[in-house]
């Protein structure tokens, strides 16, 4: 087992390299200019210009830059923002668990409704409870969950009023932030309401962040169960009359449950994805917002520096899947 | 730990943590503030929520103009040759306090000098404090270059001196950029070893004090009950970041907020109908024009840029593009300036005059560029709808136009490139109120160079003169008789097509009072209440 | 409309598979409701210009901001309402069609012919190439598909063009790996040594011998590709990185109506709409082209 961990996080490393010179290099080739961003409508003088990019490090050669940054990258030194002159790992720091906040949120409600669906489309295969879920499934799956975190707004803030429009929470409370995630704060800090305040608040984002992988882990826990209810195992078990209940609980369910859980470590990708757009949407103070903003503003550092965090974590969130998929699956970890 | 439960009032909410005395105002701010020192930023959200509540500078606006009243200086005299300006200072001055710092003495001339120094030397100890600050405000507005020096008299007399006359200094030093920070804490935060708090922790002389923030979720800020001006009226002031208007405004018709800044134009017809809420609306202090390289054939002919103008629909734009919320411009000024010309009469919209004034100069089959410019700004809500609608008038007098767009950092950065191939959508907010920072920064010949702002590239020597001359004049009346002739100029040689002045509304809770709307753009709040 | 056979050049059987192929996929009812959209769809784009009551980008001063013709303030001239500046929606709409079907097929073009070529080389040459592309395409899938199309249209400068480019790119790996993997699978068949044996050529190895066989897995990735890239470049689009305006893409056309949620809910809920079931056809029809090309799930 320690070999396949071992064989696994050295085949990151060269992965992680790669990453970085994106990150870089992408952002070196970013059109637009920070010093005349900053200055805006008014222009800046050719010297103070020279002056300006030198003190940001922009004047040395691409290469020198790479290293530079690559050494501070292991000094545990991200840069800082061009914006705001503070260190970028503070900022992301600042930020993160109001993301993942959102996106845990979104992931629970996606399993927690999605595999029961799925697995129930699949027991009553054909039946009109398959049917419309599934459809409804697909649904989900197509929608541009933008449009769709529009007319959540539009229909619960403001026609019925029953949820806020946007933040983590209502402003009456104020506690400090302990952990960064609102739910536990606000848990914490003992005032009245302040729970379930928060709970209002992130219930739409949530909602609208979990639309794609629920419908996306429905569909797959469905076909998981269809392919392990048609193999061997399941067929000879029902055969010498096993209980339905039994043979779904005990061998349908558990198999079919590899591929799953696979799926939903998938999702982490694509919670990203949505994040970017959920956030801008309700004004959800996170890393995707931060990120879109960083980009419009050419905050050199920022961009740079969110990317890698970004692609680090799938890529760490994608290992621990594998790992777990090979503790499930001893195949895989002898290949 | 601090347990500071906030109230809000008339949330739709259940209330169950009540504290009937405190009255607590919420903003849906627009934008997350860079940092809480005002020197090293330049956009309005930070100074809103640095400078206007928490500091003070040694000349002040008076609320809702743009004249210059004193501050934390009591008053000064100039000297005979305008280079000399000494400052009486106020007394008995009180900085805030925080959990790191407590102050053991008053406002006095050390915190004047140390907040100008440290941005105007490089190799003061605080001019970077965090590493990569620069002072842009400082730069822009030529501090190095205009101020010899600062001097301390005594400790209420400051004296600085100026390299050459400036009629604006005064309005220039009651700009955010220049407040005045505590020389004590600075000096506090450096033995404790955390200079970056200057930016992160401010201590300042003004209404509010500084509580928390979280990042770009919200900002708090409670009463300075020792405030030398006329304290606030609200116990505690809170900042909500809202960036998206459609947001802002639901919030503030469910009460989650008092006031916002920036409605959609869409929506203010529908503000004006809600009886829950009201409205301030004033002409801003800005301008939105198209602006032509006047150094390329055929637009280095006045007639023919003339007769461009001639073709275009103000009327039309401000209806679409404003919805009306603006003032069609004549002149590159705003209405709400002194010395704004009114007496000038804008080019008719007139395109069989167009036409023929094209054929008369041989311009045929003329095909141009407009940028559209790819951001919203509080001169021009959408360009790229501007552009469409000019691209359809100019068509029909046969100028086909090509609509081009670049991302915003290149966008400012092309349009000032020589030899740039089109006319350039853009606009300016004034800083200090005073016409030199429209006529001087946007259309002189210093400015037609790269680092410039004067996109037309219009240099016209006489008009550049009268500018020249009103900038050493001190005399108010004299400046504004030579700015009037300088606008005449302009109109005559058209440089720009001169788009319109948008309308700023403030939608508010109809139960705010006191709200007072700064033709700068500020949004300061010591004066508002709220109605229970 | 599937060539699975080429490598059987008799035309008899050609057409048998043709026909069990298409009554696998005519089994599923959602496919075929998919598909009859979708032509749908490609007719309304096709014939835009005749369909259209109004010119796309005609601004009707006299008419902004028209609510849809059953809203009493609505005219019958203008179907579903008029945008901001006049323009009539419905033609908008009709327009954007054109846009979507556009991007779906140049970014599913370019994303296939690049995975397939990568994938293709990686497979069949092994060693030290397959370590550094398939490295490469791990780098790339590393990244959250929209951030990093948002920071190559950065790079690039925001428009359509460069929107499909960058969604291409990032749609680009999934296409190489399937390739890969199949080719894989296809180097140890027989027929493959025997055609080497033969005398074939790398190249004619790989695009004639060995491709037509993987092209099942490939087919169902691409509708899948089409359906997301309908959806990304919308977002995009909404983001302001994507088609630019006046253009009437239905991403765009939300981004631009996003200030009037409150005020004008036609101008929002159309586009939306539009994105949603056009979308939906494409992904019926891809579940029901899965179906019927998978034969694993075929049989049970």
């Amino acid at each position: 087992m320690a070999r396949f961990i071992l064989s696994k996080l050295l085949y990151l490393v060269p992965t992680f390299l790669g990453i970085t010179i994106i990150a870089f290099s992408f952002v070196r080739i970013l059109p637009g200019d920070p010093v005349l961003l900053m200055a805006g409508e008014r222009g800046v003088s050719p010297e103070r210009h020279a002056e300006l990019s030198a003190q940001l490090g922009y004047d040395k050669s691409v290469v020198l830059q790479y290293f530079d940054f690559l050494g501070r990258l292991f000094q545990g030194d991200l840069g800082n923002s061009l914006v705001t002159k503070k260190p970028v790992l503070g900022e992301f720091m600042a930020l993160f668990p109001a993301t993942v906040e959102l996106g845990l949120c979104a992931i629970i409600i996606a399993t927690l409704i999605g595999v029961p669906v799925g697995v129930m489309a699949a027991i009553k295969r054909g039946s009109w409870f398959d049917q419309i879920s599934m459809t409804t499934a697909l649904v989900g799956f197509s929608m541009p969950i933008f449009w769709w975190g529009l007319l959540l707004i539009i229909f619960f803030s403001g026609i019925l009023g029953w949820t806020p429009v946007s933040g983590r929470i209502s402003l009456m409370y104020y506690f400090p932030d302990t952990t960064g995630f609102m739910l536990i704060d606000s848990l914490m800090s003992g005032q009245k309401g302040a729970f379930s305040s928060a709970l209002s608040h992130l219930i739409l984002p949530s909602v609208v962040l979990a639309t794609i992988p629920l419908a996306v882990i429905a569909r797959q826990t469905r076909s998981a169960m269809l392919e392990v209810m048609g193999e061997d195992y399941v067929r000879t078990a029902r055969a010498k009359g096993m209980p339905e209940r039994r043979v779904i609980g005990i061998h349908a369910l558990r198999n079919a449950m590899i591929p799953v859980i696979t799926t939903i470590g998938l999702q982490v990708g694509v919670l990203m994805a949505g994040a970017i757009l959920t956030e801008t949407i309700f004004s959800w103070p996170g890393i995707g917002k931060w990120m879109i903003d960083s980009i419009s503003r050419r905050d050199y550092p920022v961009v740079q520096s969110g990317l890698l965090l970004i692609a680090g974590l799938v890529m760490v969130v994608n290992l621990l899947v594998d790992l777990t998929y090979g503790l499930i699956n001893p195949r895989i970890r002898n290949k | 730990m601090k347990h500071l439960p906030v109230l809000a009032t008339a949330m739709t909410l259940a209330m169950t943590v009540t504290m009937a005395e405190a009255k607590t105002f919420v903003y849906c701010s627009e934008a997350s503030p860079e940092g809480f020192d005002p020197a090293p930023y330049t956009s309005g959200g930070t100074f809103d929520a640095s400078a206007h509540p928490i500091y003070n500078r040694l000349t002040e606006f008076k609320k809702g103009t743009t004249e210059v009243e004193p501050g934390l200086a009591e008053s000064w005299e100039v000297s005979e040759d305008g280079l000399e300006y000494t400052f009486k200072l106020r007394q008995g001055v009180k900085w805030h306090s925080n959990e790191k710092f407590t102050p053991t003495r008053d406002f006095n001339a050390d915190d004047v000098v140390f907040s100008y120094e440290r941005q105007a030397s490089a190799d003061h100890p605080w001019n970077q404090y965090v590493a990569g600050i620069t002072y842009e405000y400082f730069n822009s507005m030529d501090m190095p270059n205009l101020v010899k020096s600062v001097e301390k008299i005594d400790d209420y007399t400051v004296k600085i001196t100026l390299n050459s006359p400036e009629a604006p200094f005064l309005a220039n030093i009651a700009m955010p950029f220049a407040s005045i920070i505590s020389k004590e804490y600075a000096e506090t935060l450096e033995a404790a070893g955390t200079k970056e708090d200057l930016n992160n922790l401010p201590i300042g002389t003004g209404p509010f004090k500084f509580v928390a923030y979280q990042k770009d979720a919200v900002i708090r800020y409670t009463k300075n009950a020792e405030y030398w001006g006329t304290a606030p009226l609200i116990d505690d002031l809170v900042f909500a970041i809202t960036p998206d208007a459609a947001v802002r405004l639901q919030k503030l018709k469910a009460g989650e907020c008092h006031l916002m800044p920036y409605p959609a134009p869409a929506d203010i017809d529908g503000i004006r109908a809600d009886s829950n809420l009201k409205l301030d609306e004033q002409a801003g202090l800005n301008v939105g024009y198209l602006a032509y390289n006047t150094t390329i054939a055929p637009f280095d002919n006045a007639k023919v840029r003339k007769a461009l103008n001639m073709a275009i629909n103000k009327q039309a734009i401000v209806d679409a593009v404003f919805q009306g919320h603006a003032e069609g411009a004549k002149n590159p000024i705003p209405p709400t300036m002194w010395s704004y010309n009114d007496a000038i009469v804008d080019d008719a919209y007139d395109p069989e005059a167009s036409k023929k004034m094209l054929e008369e100069e041989g311009v045929k089959d003329l095909s141009m560029k407009i940028w559209a410019m790819p951001v919203q700004r509080p001169y021009m809500p959408n360009a790229r709808r501007t552009a469409e609608m000019m691209q359809e008038d100019l068509s029909k007098v046969g100028v086909k136009v090509e609509i081009v767009s670049y991302e915003w950092g290149e966008y400012l950065a092309k349009s000032m490139e020589a030899g740039r191939d089109g006319a350039v959508i853009l606009g300016w907010t004034g800083d200090n109120g005073d016409p030199d920072n429209f006529l001087s920064v946007l259309l002189s010949c210093d400015s037609a160079v790269e680092g410039g702002a004067n996109r037309a590239f219009w240099c016209n020597e006489e008009f550049s003169a009268l500018l020249k001359d009103a900038k050493v004049t001190a005399d108010p009346a004299e400046r504004t008789a030579l700015y009037e002739q300088a606008q005449v100029i302009f109109k005559d040689q058209a440089p720009w097509y001169t788009i319109a002045h948008s309308t700023q509304y403030v939608p508010m809770s109809a139960k705010v009072s006191g709200f007072v709307m700064s033709p700068l753009g500020d949004f300061t709040f010591e004066t508002v209440d709220i109605a229970e | 409309m599937t060539d699975t056979t080429v490598k059987l050049s008799d035309a008899a059987i050609r057409r048998k598979m043709l026909a069990e192929f298409w009554f696998y996929f005519s089994q599923n009812r959602g496919a075929v409701v998919g598909l009859v959209v979708f032509v749908l769809l490609v007719l309304i784009a096709a014939f835009a210009s005749l369909i259209a009551p109004h010119d796309p980008t005609m601004q009707y001063r006299d008419a902004l901001l028209v609510p849809p013709v059953w809203d009493e303030a609505g005219r019958s001239s203008f179907l579903l309402g008029t945008d901001a500046v006049g323009r009539d929606i419905l033609s908008r709409l009709i327009f954007g069609a054109q846009y979507s079907l556009f991007i779906g097929i140049v970014v599913v073009s370019i994303a296939l012919v690049g995975g397939i070529i990568i994938g293709l080389l990686a497979g069949f040459f092994g060693g030290w190439v397959d370590t550094v592309i398939m490295r490469v395409m791990d780098v790339i899938l590393a990244f959250p598909s929209l951030l990093l199309a948002l920071v190559l249209v950065a790079i690039l400068g925001p428009g359509l063009t460069n929107a499909m480019i960058a969604i291409a790119i990032v749609y680009q790996p999934h296409f190489a790996r399937l390739t890969r993997a199949a080719v894989m699978t296809e180097m140890k068949r027989e027929y493959v040594t025997a055609a080497r044996v033969a005398g074939a050529g790398n190249f004619r190895l790989m695009f004639k011998t060995i491709l037509p066989n993987c092209l099942a897995p490939l087919i169902v990735q691409a509708t899948l590709s089409f359906s997301s890239a309908v959806l990304d470049s919308a977002a995009l689009g909404f983001l302001g990185m994507g088609a630019q305006p006046p253009s009437p893409e239905w991403g765009t056309m939300l981004a631009e109506a996003r200030e009037f949620i409150l005020s004008a809910w036609w101008v929002v809920t159309f586009p939306g709409i539009a994105i949603l079931v056009s979308v939906l056809a494409i992904n019926l029809m891809g579940d029901g082209l899965r179906d019927a090309l998978d034969p694993k799930l075929k049989r049970s």
